[in-house]
């Protein structure tokens, strides 16, 4: 927000310097917030030996080595599996998320349920359950039938965990669609399929977007059940990252590049699609 | 009026055939899952802890064993806790994920006697070329359970050592002797801190963890004199003799010791003495050969002398990283064939040829110290590991009798959680947070609830 | 909701039908209107529900898994061990204070870091993306790079940064703290709200963006200082989306498991309420006793929920009175 008004000669100036230092707080802020991740990039292209130096080696020789070393596979099968584990995971549980929330949301916002609010208090309310007490039932369930180690275990264990969330962010864009659209449509005969597909998704476009995208970080980076119940064949990227902390000796420059590939999918995702993650947060506040 | 009902009856319609068609797909998941999972053909499933010996078995397995024997193996590695939490999931359950796993000498007497695990003496008596004779002695008894069958394969074994940097002791004019008492290390340690920029007397463990603090805590509580529980089951713990060995160690650890120690287990003392930071460290005899191999910044500049003693004439641990096969294995043949190899005399030739000698899964097999080429590249240890291992007595490792077997650890169930929750209040005392006598009258009680049901029983 | 008198349409309320067809016309209705909701319903129960009713039936079991053997019917005895035991209260307080210091701090940080970001300056973009990264970085990952490469006292950036100041200034033995030794919930509370607050920010920012600009300009005609118009205009609008930032953190952060796990394996006073079910799972194969301290948990969790939902919140509140 800059001021408008026509102020005299001392006060702009005054007011253009104070906006310039508060520019540099802002960028020592990000500056400081980026810090960390900068320094894991850095390291990751270290050589083992000068990442852990103390006082750091910043102008070490740049190398590929943790990276070639991430991605060999003659230790085993290297990351791709679970890379595409976690991808699969992750796409699958966010695509169900939207197709089970979108209609509820409908129902919660556009063509209320009685004691609607009640509705969407038990949905976050499951979100506050801890996750934990429900391992062991989880998995003994898995156990016996059979869909331990399997992606679509934690498929639908990602739907349900991302469901509440999406259901509340997406009732309140809904909420924002004015009334008139949707009785237009339905004088015009369409069904509901129709109608969330070629009136509601357009205009509740960049929230459902963003709750994709929150749907998709939180699956990404779910940990505990993904190490509970996977193993050889459906192990996530996450938990492939752990075994890279070894008592092998040095390790820093390793791990720096393991968690800069397996953050690698999340981040190129935030940064591309920030604009519509600031619309989406606004979420249930909106209005 | 009818017009609009009817509409919105069309649209229930339409919604149930949408929720029926998200159960069928879920139904449909399910199925998929269920077949994918079962797999098939000749594999075997290794769960394994993530130690530099499992690495290179793991590189060695598709261009040795799986060509040889067109059996795949798929490994799942984890860190040390990670694995324990899997391995005790897996097999107490008995959900057959994994045919073998990495198991040790702690687990293998209770994991047999709930029957999760598949003996092992028919395929020995089978397979002539393993040579079960060459085991040593102690390991093999660990690893047999009190029906007096055999459960376990050891993939290496080790005991405890001190090792030392020969260069800088020279340089300060310290002189180690070939076995020290913990009092002589405690002064070493005071002498040798600060010997070089940065550089500590002593690493030793503080990581919270029954497999990190707690097993070099133990063996110095055994050498002074104290025990855990007594051979009727009441807990020791506030004893003073173990108090006496705990602030030793407290004290040692805090005085001289390693930056970071509450958070430094095995990998973190490892690192710290190949990179220069601390001038000595007791811990596993297995780390020797990571110090000497030939990437190592310290290779041959370190002393190995057996553990420091107290009261008894040695205190060195005893410890496997074991092959078990689960009972629920579908695969049991293949599974003693990947044991049958990867434990063989023939593995041990194929590292010390690929990788270099002093990497062998050593501390197993009498026939390894009788190996010229062993020999010459475990020049500055193998005596004095070999030494450690066949004189460790599980049995008798203090100076009073035992309820359970066991050096480093209380060979019962609960020890795991006992003695996570102990390692945990000595780490908050090693971290400056609470005295030795606060962390110990805490974890007396805890000790005391595990022993009165044993009194019980 | 299984009368179907009871339907009340809010927004599209239809003119009242004949009497005739009423009662008829009603539940189709109802059902119509319930119908986009069931999927999501049912899915959930089936999901979140059902293993909690497992769980309730196991917290009545003495069931150690290392003893398969001696499993049995207790009633209730699970509960009052559990209850009597100091750990997990102390975890009880753990988690409260971990979760609270985290969403508080990182919630103030957001709304600092917004106020920033909500002027115009060169490289504004860049700024947003460097703040948003941490949020983006995966948890496990970010807990592994705070302990090894930040915290570490040997070979971390934090004493790398201090001894390499003290070199510039001269100072010959910088100071070297063991960072997590010294201030274990620190550590892992620092590691949590550098994750979450560019969360928070996101959220602020998008409040701050909704701000009706006239207002803001109106009370600066009338002579408003910035403070004022801060205090009186700015933050009555972001109540909501301050509250939807307290509301999100503590649902994430009072499940955090990752960084306590990694940071200091729970060590040091550090075990919170997942951490130490989990290690009764796990360590101790304790299945009963952990699922009666699930259950537990979800009842408190439900009590507090509703509390802070029903009670403290305007989200929720302001929501009824639209319908």
């Amino acid at each position: 927000m800059t001021v408008h008004t026509v102020a005299p000669h001392r006060a702009a100036r005054a007011a253009r310097r104070r906006g310039l230092a508060l520019g540099l707080l802002a960028w020592l802020a990000g500056l400081a917030f980026f810090l960390p991740v900068a320094w894991m990039v850095l390291t990751s292209l270290h050589s083992e030996s000068d990442a852990a130096t103390n006082p750091p080696s910043l102008g070490a020789g740049l190398t590929l080595d943790a990276y070639r070393e991430f991605f060999d596979s003659a230790a085993g099968t290297g990351p791709w599996p679970a890379l595409i584990n976690s991808f699969t995971a992750s796409t699958f549980s966010t695509l169900f998320v939207l197709l089970l929330a979108l209609p509820a949301a409908y129902a919660l916002s556009i063509r209320r349920v009685r004691k609607w609010t009640d509705v969407l208090f038990f949905f976050l309310s499951t979100k506050m359950l801890p996750a934990v007490a429900g391992l062991l039932p989880i998995y003994l369930i898995a156990k016996n039938s059979g869909m331990l180690d399997n992606i679509w275990l934690l498929v639908i264990l990602y739907t349900s965990m991302n469901l509440p969330i999406a259901v509340w962010m997406m009732q309140s864009f809904l909420a924002d669609i004015p009334v008139s659209i949707i009785e237009a449509a339905q004088i015009d005969g369409a069904r509901l399929p129709s109608i969330l597909a070629r009136v509601v998704a357009p205009v509740a476009g960049p929230g459902l977007a963003a709750t994709a995208l929150i749907c998709f970080i939180f699956s990404w980076n779910e940990m505990l059940f993904a190490r509970v119940l996977t193993g050889v064949t459906a192990q996530t990227a996450p938990v492939f990252l752990t075994s890279f902390i070894t008592s092998q000796g040095l390790f820093l420059a390793k791990v720096c590049a393991a968690s800069v590939v397996i953050s690698l999918p999340v981040l190129a995702a935030g940064f591309a699609a920030q604009d519509k993650l600031v619309q989406g947060l606004s979420l249930g506040a909106v209005k | 009026m009818a017009y609009r009902g009817n509409r919105r009856s069309r649209h229930t319609a339409q919604a149930v055939a949408a929720a029926g068609a998200a159960a069928a797909l879920l139904a449909a998941c399910s199925g998929a899952g269920g077949t994918a999972s079962s797999g098939g053909g000749e594999t075997v499933n290794v769960l394994m802890v993530n130690n530099p010996q499992m690495i290179e078995l793991q590189k060695l397995t598709a261009d040795h064993f799986t060509k040889e024997t067109g059996i795949k193996v798929n490994f799942t590695v984890l860190p040390e806790n990670d694995v324990r939490d899997k391995i005790s999931q897996d097999f107490s359950n008995q959900a057959g994920q994994y045919d073998v796993a990495t198991i040790s000498n702690f687990e293998i007497p209770f994991f047999a006697k709930n029957r999760w695990l598949h003996p092992l003496d028919s395929y020995v008596a089978k397979d002539k070329a393993f040579d079960q004779g060459d085991i040593l002695a102690p390991m093999r008894e660990s690893l047999t359970a009190e029906d007096g069958k055999l459960y376990g394969q050891p993939f290496y074994g080790e005991s405890s050592f001190l090792m030392y940097r020969k260069d800088v002791f020279a340089e300060k004019g310290l002189k180690m002797s070939d076995s020290p008492t913990w009092q002589q290390v405690a002064d070493l340690a005071a002498k040798a801190d600060g010997a070089k920029p940065g550089m500590k007397g002593i690493c030793l463990r503080g990581q919270p963890g029954w497999g990190e603090v707690i097993a070099p805590l133990t063996t110095v509580v055994n050498t002074f004199g104290g025990t855990w529980f007594t051979k009727d089951w009441q807990a020791r713990l506030t004893a003073p003799e173990f108090k006496k060995a705990t602030k030793f160690y407290v004290d040692l650890v805090r005085r001289h010791g390693e930056a970071g120690a509450a958070q430094s287990g095995y990998a973190e003392c490892l690192n710290n003495l190949a990179q220069g930071k601390v001038a000595m460290w007791y811990d596993a005899t297995a780390a020797a050969g990571s110090l000497e191999s030939a990437k190592s910044p310290v290779k041959d500049r370190i002393g190995y002398v057996q553990a420091p003693v107290d009261k008894t004439p040695s205190s060195g641990w005893l410890y496997t990283w074991a092959w078990g096969v689960q009972k629920a294995s579908k695969h049991p043949d293949n599974a003693w064939k990947f044991i049958s190899w990867a434990s063989s005399k023939k593995y041990e030739a194929l590292v010390g040829e690929k990788i270099g000698w002093e990497n062998v899964p050593a501390g197993k097999r009498a026939s390894t110290y009788g190996n010229a080429d062993y020999r010459k590249a475990a020049a500055a240890f193998h005596e004095v590991t070999k030494r450690s291992i066949t004189g460790a007595d599980p049995r008798n490792p203090g100076v009073q009798p035992r309820p359970t077997i066991g050096i480093q650890f209380v060979d019962i169930p609960e020890f795991s959680d006992l003695g996570t929750k102990v390692s945990q209040e000595i780490s908050a005392a090693i971290a400056g947070r609470q005295s030795v006598d606060q962390a110990l009258n805490k974890s007396q009680a805890l000790a005391e609830k595990v022993a009165k049901e044993y009194r019980g029983r | 909701m299984s009368a179907p008198t009871t339907v009340r349409p809010d927004r599209t309320g239809p003119p009242a039908p004949a009497p005739s067809s009423r009662a008829k016309w009603r539940r189709a209705r109802a059902w119509a209107t319930r119908a986009p909701l069931l999927p999501a319903l049912v899915f959930l129960i089936a999901v979140t529900q059902l293993p909690f009713v497992a769980t309730l039936v196991i917290s009545l079991f003495d069931w150690n898994a290392l003893y398969p053997d001696e499993r049995r019917f207790t009633g209730l005895s699970n509960y009052t061990s559990v209850a009597t035991d100091p750990q997990l209260r102390d975890s009880v307080g753990t988690t409260a204070v971990l979760t609270a210091s985290t969403v508080l701090v990182s919630l103030l940080l957001g709304l600092g870091l917004a106020l920033l970001l909500d002027r115009a300056f060169i490289g504004r973009g860049l700024v947003r993306t460097m703040l948003i990264a941490p949020f983006l970085l995966v948890p496990v990952a970010a807990a592994l790079l705070w302990k090894h490469a930040l915290y570490n006292p040997e070979y971390g950036l934090f004493n790398g940064g201090l001894s390499w100041t003290a070199d510039l200034v001269g100072i010959d033995r910088p100071p070297q703290p063991d960072w997590i030794s010294s201030m274990p919930l620190i550590a892992v509370e620092a590691a949590l709200v550098w994750q979450w607050t560019p969360f928070m920010m996101l959220i602020l920012l998008a409040g701050l963006q909704s701000r009706p600009l006239e207002m803001v300009e109106a009370a600066r005609l009338d002579g408003a200082g910035t403070w004022q118009i801060f205090r009186y205009l700015t933050l009555p609008h972001l109540r909501r989306y301050l509250e939807l930032g307290v509301l999100l953190g503590s649902i994430y952060i009072v499940q955090n498991f990752d960084a306590v796990f990694t940071i200091t394996s729970g060590g040091l006073g550090t075990a919170n309420l997942p951490y130490t079910i989990y290690q009764t799972f796990y360590q101790a194969h304790e299945y009963g006793q952990a699922s009666a301290a699930g259950v537990l948990v979800v009842i408190g969790s439900i009590v507090l929920a509703t509390f802070a939902l029903r009670v403290v919140s305007s989200l929720f509140r302001q929501e009824v009175s639209r319908a």
